[in-house]
């Protein structure tokens, strides 16, 4: 029986595993602009984010591939993240020593731009705190889910793939 | 046990108008447009009836008609499938204690020749491959008819807040519940002639001719008759041996979706879930959305079965997943009040000192499907055991035609498989059956070569090896 990759057994990518299948931007890409990075290694018969890209950055060679993110011709539209059925694509963009993380947010609430949140890593651990500084409402979304844009330190942009939006 | 807040579904746009229903002689409220066994558990009753030997309690288990643990007495009335009958203002609901009798007062119904619709193709079933045939089937030429069990369109559509995998043109990227939408707006714009909360208890032919038997909300015969007939019944959740299984509160997982996406109803506090494929996985990720926790999802397997990315999306919020691991007992008096799972060896044996104990009031089992066949066997077509379409299926050939002549198959009643792969054999099918039923151009072979096409492109992948496998044993051409 062939070897079960780790993410199959524990539900969530290292990002090691992140590297190895599906390749991650160069520092330089990621200081440019945002660049959206697919969390989705495993063959499944799904194609809305290569259809949906305006500059054909997501290459897939059939139905069924993974997708890969050519990052250079990748302008970091954030249509990707709006449409994915999965909820498995994300932006990163560098900004000084801050991050910029894109995802979808399909929870209640919808947390307001300049909102503090408590940032989740792929575990869902507590792992700090950030600012929303951008959000895409669902009645706006191509793909009819909520994307949030968080700020938070830079060494976390490879951990945090969700919030919580904690109100008094 | 209401929800009021939802980040995807709006309950409060879709609830008819309040009413009063008794459930053994106390007023409960309800709303106009849903199911008495929805109501009582927002009110937070979850014993239904008990067994006739042990006298042990019994609750919802599918929420979908296919079961018989939510058989109630509603006016007088024993043996009530109250998960698929609407509330009505005054409506009187007990448990069915012992073995249930009808009033004394009851008196059979005079007989009178029923009434009698004629189509050239009738559908069965109005989830994804029914109305898809039904669409296609008009489309194609033919007068169509369809029926449904179900007080909504839809099939299982109703309660996937999620969105779908697949092409853009098969609906990618848009959530099951507005997939139901815009088929059940194609459906009426074809002005198809559709019977709601109407069971098809018999599927006859005579030569050419084809004849289902309809009940009409439990009372009305009618007789429905055909050139040709697709059978898109759907599929019944299955249930795995553990202690206590039969405890109200262990639901299967379609009857959880049920009772939160489409009627707005929590199921309970928190959740175990048994099975991490794609069901089970979308499952968690809805509790989560309606304010629900989910202590784990247990899955018996080394891996997850479902796809990653539904995974993913469970654990970043937290939610455990448990691979390697069985649910051993559920405990409770009356209901779930906790439920102890274990960890498995290489041999699928209990590891012993591995028991964890979860406080949960649900047990959700999200272990798999299995075909409804039954019509399809009573009429006589050929069957066939096999496991990687989920148990029996019907011979059929790659237009879905069964071994009769006439008689088509689609969607999860010809093998469990998805929505999207649902939808195109719906197409196939209902085309098909109009073809049969002579009244579409030969054009429409275009038509289904090209659902033939997508189709086998859906199931190229890794996730698609298995059924095909199954394929190979029941296409025939």
């Amino acid at each position: 029986m062939n070897e079960i990759p780790k993410y199959l057994r524990e539900g969530y990518l290292s990002v090691e595993e992140l590297k190895k299948y599906v390749g991650l931007p160069s520092e330089e890409r990621l200081r440019q602009r945002p660049v959206a990075v697919p969390e989705c290694p495993q063959e499944i018969p799904c194609t809305p984010c290569k259809e949906i890209c305006p500059t054909n950055a997501v290459l897939m060679e059939h139905p069924n591939a993974v997708p890969i993110v050519d990052y250079e011709k990748c302008v970091g539209c954030s249509l990707c993240v709006q449409i994915c059925p999965g909820l498995a694509f994300f932006m990163v963009h560098y900004i000084g020593d801050k991050a910029r993380v894109t995802m979808p947010h399909e929870i209640l609430p919808v947390p307001k731009v300049g909102e503090k949140v408590v940032l989740l890593n792929r575990v869902g651990e507590e792992v700090g705190e950030g600012k929303v500084v951008t959000v895409i409402p669902r009645e706006k979304s191509k793909g009819d889910t909520p994307i949030i844009t968080v700020e938070m330190p830079i060494e976390l942009a490879w951990d945090v793939r969700a919030v919580k939006v904690v109100r008094e | 046990m209401r929800l009021t807040e939802h980040p995807i579904l709006d309950f409060e746009r879709v609830r008819g108008k309040e009413i009063t229903i008794y459930f053994e002689g106390k007023p409960i409220k309800a709303y106009e447009g849903e199911t008495i066994a929805m109501a009582l558990h927002a009110a937070g009753i979850r014993t239904f009836q008990h067994s006739t030997k042990k006298h042990r309690p019994r609750g919802l288990f599918c929420a979908i008609g296919k079961c018989s643990s939510c058989l109630m007495k509603v006016n007088g009335i024993p043996n009530v499938r109250t998960c698929i009958t609407l509330v009505e203002e005054g409506m009187q609901i007990e448990r069915q204690e012992e073995k249930p009798a009808l009033p004394k007062t009851t008196k059979p119904p005079k007989w009178k020749e029923p009434p009698r619709i004629e189509a050239d193709v009738i559908v069965i079933g109005g989830g994804p491959a029914g109305m898809m045939a039904a669409i296609n089937a008009r489309d194609a030429g033919a007068k169509v008819v369809l029926l449904d069990e179900n007080p909504m369109l839809g099939g299982q559509l109703v309660k996937q807040t999620h969105k779908f995998f697949g092409k853009r043109e098969q609906f990618a990227g848009v959530r099951g519940i507005k997939i139901a939408e815009i088929l059940s707006e194609e459906l009426k714009r074809r002005n198809i002639e559709i019977f709601l909360e109407t069971s098809a208890i018999m599927l006859l032919q005579n030569g050419e001719e084809k004849l289902v038997v309809g009940v009409r909300k439990n009372k009305e015969l009618i007789e429905f008759k055909g050139k040709t007939v697709v059978v898109a019944t759907g599929a019944m959740e299955r249930m795995i041996p553990f202690e206590n299984n039969d405890l109200p509160g262990v639901y299967g997982a379609g009857a959880i979706q049920t009772l939160m996406n489409t009627y707005g109803v929590k199921p309970g506090d928190r959740v175990l879930i048994v099975g991490a494929g794609n069901v089970g996985l979308i499952l968690a990720y809805q509790l989560y959305q309606a304010g629900v926790k989910v202590e784990a999802i247990v899955e018996a397997m080394p891996k997850i079965g479902g796809y990653f990315v539904h995974a993913a999306k469970v654990r970043r919020l937290g939610i455990p997943i448990l691979t390697r691991h069985t649910i051993l007992r559920a405990e409770g008096k009356e209901k779930v009040e906790r439920a102890v799972v274990a960890q498995l060896d290489e041999n699928w044996n209990v590891i012993p000192g591995t028991e964890k104990v979860f406080e949960v009031d649900v047990i959700a089992l999200a272990v798999g499907l299995r075909p409804s066949i039954e019509l399809l066997h009573q009429v006589g077509c050929q069957i066939k055991y096999v496991p990687e379409l989920g148990g029996h299926v019907v011979i059929r050939d790659s237009r879905m035609e069964t071994t009769i002549k006439g008689i088509f198959v689609a969607g999860d009643s010809a093998g469990i498989e998805e929505a999207t792969t649902a939808m195109l054999e719906g197409k196939i099918a209902g085309i098909g059956a109009a073809l049969a039923a002579g009244v579409a151009s030969p054009e429409w072979l275009k038509e289904i070569e090209k659902a033939q096409k997508e189709l086998e492109e859906f199931r190229s992948g890794p996730f698609g090896r298995k059924v095909l496998e199954g394929l190979k044993k029941v296409v025939v051409e």
